[in-house]
């Protein structure tokens, strides 16, 4: 997928400026953070589960290799390949070679951020296999060419109205006086529509919330059954995962799902939860006759051992981007890439650059909701403030706020000439701005002043007022 | 005990009245206070712009200036949360410094937090007749647990009562540097805010950070809205008369 994160300032203005996104996510901004906390409060060990949701990400992390070896052992055990990607490039061409050794014409496909990463889609299209989205928010931005802008409710931008438009024009064999007012009228097109391409498809492509290293399984949570039915009816199933899926056993991944459904939509658990180990067996009623891992590395494992390596603990719930002020001002397409919110501010700069994603880590207030919600403890803030001292590093900032950063850090270490300068600017301040107690403009802040009045200093400076009452000067 | 405040950059410039309400409810807690000269900032700035080296420095200069004091409390969940929370980060990798950091840490204190957890003050002596909401400064709810001291405070202020604001632990949109780098998303955020702080009907709004303060009350004076905006500690110390609100004129 092509980045647009570089223009991140554009991209929000664009987003802060879109009625229909704005109402979206005010209707996001109560309804997931709610129903998180309402799903918390139901289960008084959930705090005891994120660390131990934590330390299993933690340990897989820290012997990767031998879980990876494993989990590619057990997968051909069952009966299964493993396809090893460095690239979004040998990903795509495993995809394609396996779809051409079927012949593939159609390809399902359930929800894939690993698909979105390597802009599948896009790809199989170029070779003449018509790829078709099966989760309902995933098929409508395929309708739409849009990317999606959330990692678990990719349409979540749009608006039911928006929706139905799309519908009308997109499903033209279909009554175009029928009525799309309801969403469950817009559920059932979408089913109806989708449910012989179901049947007619050659290869199903799923993603993976899980993989399990003991038993060298794939694990898919869905609320629309659309993931069983793309993985068991093609001939072909394809797994797309990243190498941080891994878990070693079947118990930590339950764990890890006690947690996942909880931070994410508020349920206890997802309505599917779906294990695939190898393709069909001989005492299997059904299946595919071929099961196809593509791991995909794409950069990660340079975080390991790094400051970033945290990061790769992310089970990918959305929970730090259903609490972000930042993502429900903008929503997820001014991020400019796969990933959104707090866990794309810190997963895209190690997986695009910081020199295309730098914005990202920055458009941050540090409130720390993210922190405070992640299911694995994940110190977001914490990670965006080190892609902020990269940038620093190797001068990616602007030179006006290094410039200003560095005349304010002078300053700051000279208490004394600090102490008289901020006397002197308050007095002066404080003296302009007397009449009203705040400015309408200020050449300085103009941003901040464009919409917000600047409040004007009482005119002393405490360190002025304190050393006339007290006495003693410039030191202890 | 003895208590070293640190004043804040933020207070110093814009609100001395905030540092003078601080040093009285400290006295009237039993603390001595002092004001060591040699502080300046905390360094956040330097640090969350990502240059660790110059954040370290000036870190340097408040663990020199604030050496040999029993507690040091800030009228700011942002600023104490820097000296609590960050700045044994800061010197994780030398080992020379972050002995001093942490024992920093460990006596650094939030105002409202210090005054109600660490001196074990029930009420305060002092009366405004308001109906008012509170704002929770992200830093000091979320990294040092400040949520309910200022409440308790508050209500043995006679007079006023509070209405909880909806959202009120959701960030303003302040953010330090943020509301300059991407002061549309920042506005976008403190809007809202203003938005849910209106529907209170409150007649005033009270937080312990004067970031959040600005913000708010800027944009409350923008829109036209007659709340006053002001610190928590000056409503505590009963010091209302000394100051109008935060953006108004004498």
């Amino acid at each position: 997928m092509l980045a647009t994160s570089r223009t991140f300032e554009a991209n929000a203005r664009a987003g802060l400026a879109n009625d229909n996104l704005q109402r979206a996510l005010g209707l996001m901004r109560t309804g997931f953070p709610q129903r998180r906390r309402l799903a918390v409060e139901r289960l008084p060990e959930f705090e005891a589960l994120r660390e131990i949701g934590k330390s299993i990400k933690d340990h897989t992390l820290e012997h990767l290799d031998f879980y990876l070896e494993l989990y590619e052992a057990n997968v051909l055990a069952s009966g299964g390949r493993v396809h090893w990607a460095r690239t979004p490039d040998e990903a795509r061409a495993a995809v394609l070679e396996i779809c051409r050794s079927v012949d593939a014409k159609i390809v399902t496909k359930g929800k894939s951020m690993i698909a979105e990463e390597v802009g599948l889609n896009e790809y199989l299209e170029e070779n003449g296999i018509i790829p078709v989205e099966t989760d309902l928010g995933e098929y409508i931005i395929q309708l739409r060419h849009e990317p999606p802008s959330h990692l678990i409710a990719p349409a979540i931008h749009l608006m039911k109205e928006q929706v139905a438009e799309t519908f009308r024009a997109e499903h033209r064999s279909l009554d175009p006086g029928r009525s799309l007012a309801e969403a469950r009228q817009l559920c059932d097109e979408a089913r109806a529509v989708l449910r012989p391409q179901f049947l007619a498809a050659d290869v199903g492509i799923t993603g993976a919330n899980f993989l399990v290293a003991e038993t060298g399984s794939s694990i898919i949570v869905t609320n629309e059954g659309n993931g069983d039915l793309t993985q068991t009816l093609p001939r072909v199933h394809i797994v797309m995962a990243s190498l941080e899926k891994l878990v070693p056993t079947l118990e930590d991944a339950a764990t890890l799902l006690r947690l996942l459904a909880r931070s994410a939509t508020g349920q206890e658990f997802s309505s599917y939860t779906t294990v695939s180990t190898g393709p069909r067996q001989p005492e299997d009623i059904d299946g595919p006759e071929q099961y196809h891992v593509v791991l995909l590395d794409n950069g990660r494992s340079a975080l390991l051992g790094g400051e970033f390596q945290d990061m790769l603990r992310c089970i990918r719930c959305s929970a730090c981007m259903n609490h972000c002020p930042v993502y429900a001002a903008v929503g997820g397409h001014a991020y400019g890439w796969v990933y959104s919110g707090p866990m794309g501010a810190v997963l895209t700069p190690s997986l695009i650059g910081v020199a295309e994603a730098g914005h990202l880590p920055n458009a941050s207030t540090f409130c720390g909701q993210c922190e405070s919600v992640c299911p694995v403890k994940i110190p977001l803030p914490k990670m965006m403030r080190h892609w902020r001292e990269r940038e620093f590093a190797e001068k990616l900032n602007p030179p006006i706020h290094r410039a200003g950063l560095g005349l304010w850090v002078w300053v700051a270490r000279r208490p004394a000439l600090y102490h008289a300068l901020v006397e002197l600017a308050s007095r002066a301040v404080g003296w302009a701005g007397r009449g009203r107690g705040r400015f309408r403009a200020v050449p300085m802040a103009a941003g901040w002043t464009a919409a917000r009045d600047m409040p004007a200093p009482e005119g002393r400076s405490f360190h002025s007022l304190w050393a006339e009452q007290h006495g003693g000067g410039i030191g202890r | 005990m003895r208590v070293a405040l640190f004043v804040t950059c933020l207070v110093d410039f814009f609100r001395p009245t905030v540092g003078f309400a601080a040093v009285k409810l400290l006295e009237e807690a039993g603390c001595t206070v002092e004001v060591p000269r040699a502080q300046t900032c905390c360094g956040q700035p330097a640090y969350n712009s990502g240059d660790r080296a110059d954040a370290k420095a000036i870190a340097l200069q408040v663990l020199d200036a604030f050496e040999g004091y029993e507690h040091v409390v800030a009228p700011s969940g942002s600023c104490a949360g820097m000296l609590r929370r960050h700045y044994s980060e800061l010197f994780a990798d030398d080992p020379a410094v972050l002995p001093r950091a942490q024992r920093l840490a460990e006596r650094s204190w939030e105002l409202v937090s210090f005054l109600v957890d660490i001196c074990g003050m029930q009420a305060v002596a002092a009366r405004w007749e308001r109906r008012v909401t509170y704002h929770d400064g992200c830093s000091g709810l979320r990294e040092l647990g400040v949520k309910n001291q200022p409440r308790r405070l508050l209500a043995s202020v006679d007079g006023l009562s509070l209405r909880e604001l909806p959202g009120a632990e959701v960030c303003c949109g302040f953010g330090g540097t943020f509301c300059i780098k991407y002061p549309d998303i920042s506005d976008k955020m403190v809007s809202d805010k203003e938005a849910d702080i209106a529907a209170t009907g409150a007649e005033a709004v009270l937080a312990g950070d004067l970031g959040c303060l600005l913000n708010i009350a800027g944009k409350l004076h923008r829109r036209g809205r007659r709340v006053e905006v002001r610190h928590v500690a000056e409503v505590l110390a009963g010091m209302t008369g000394d100051v109008p609100p935060i953006g108004v004129a004498r």
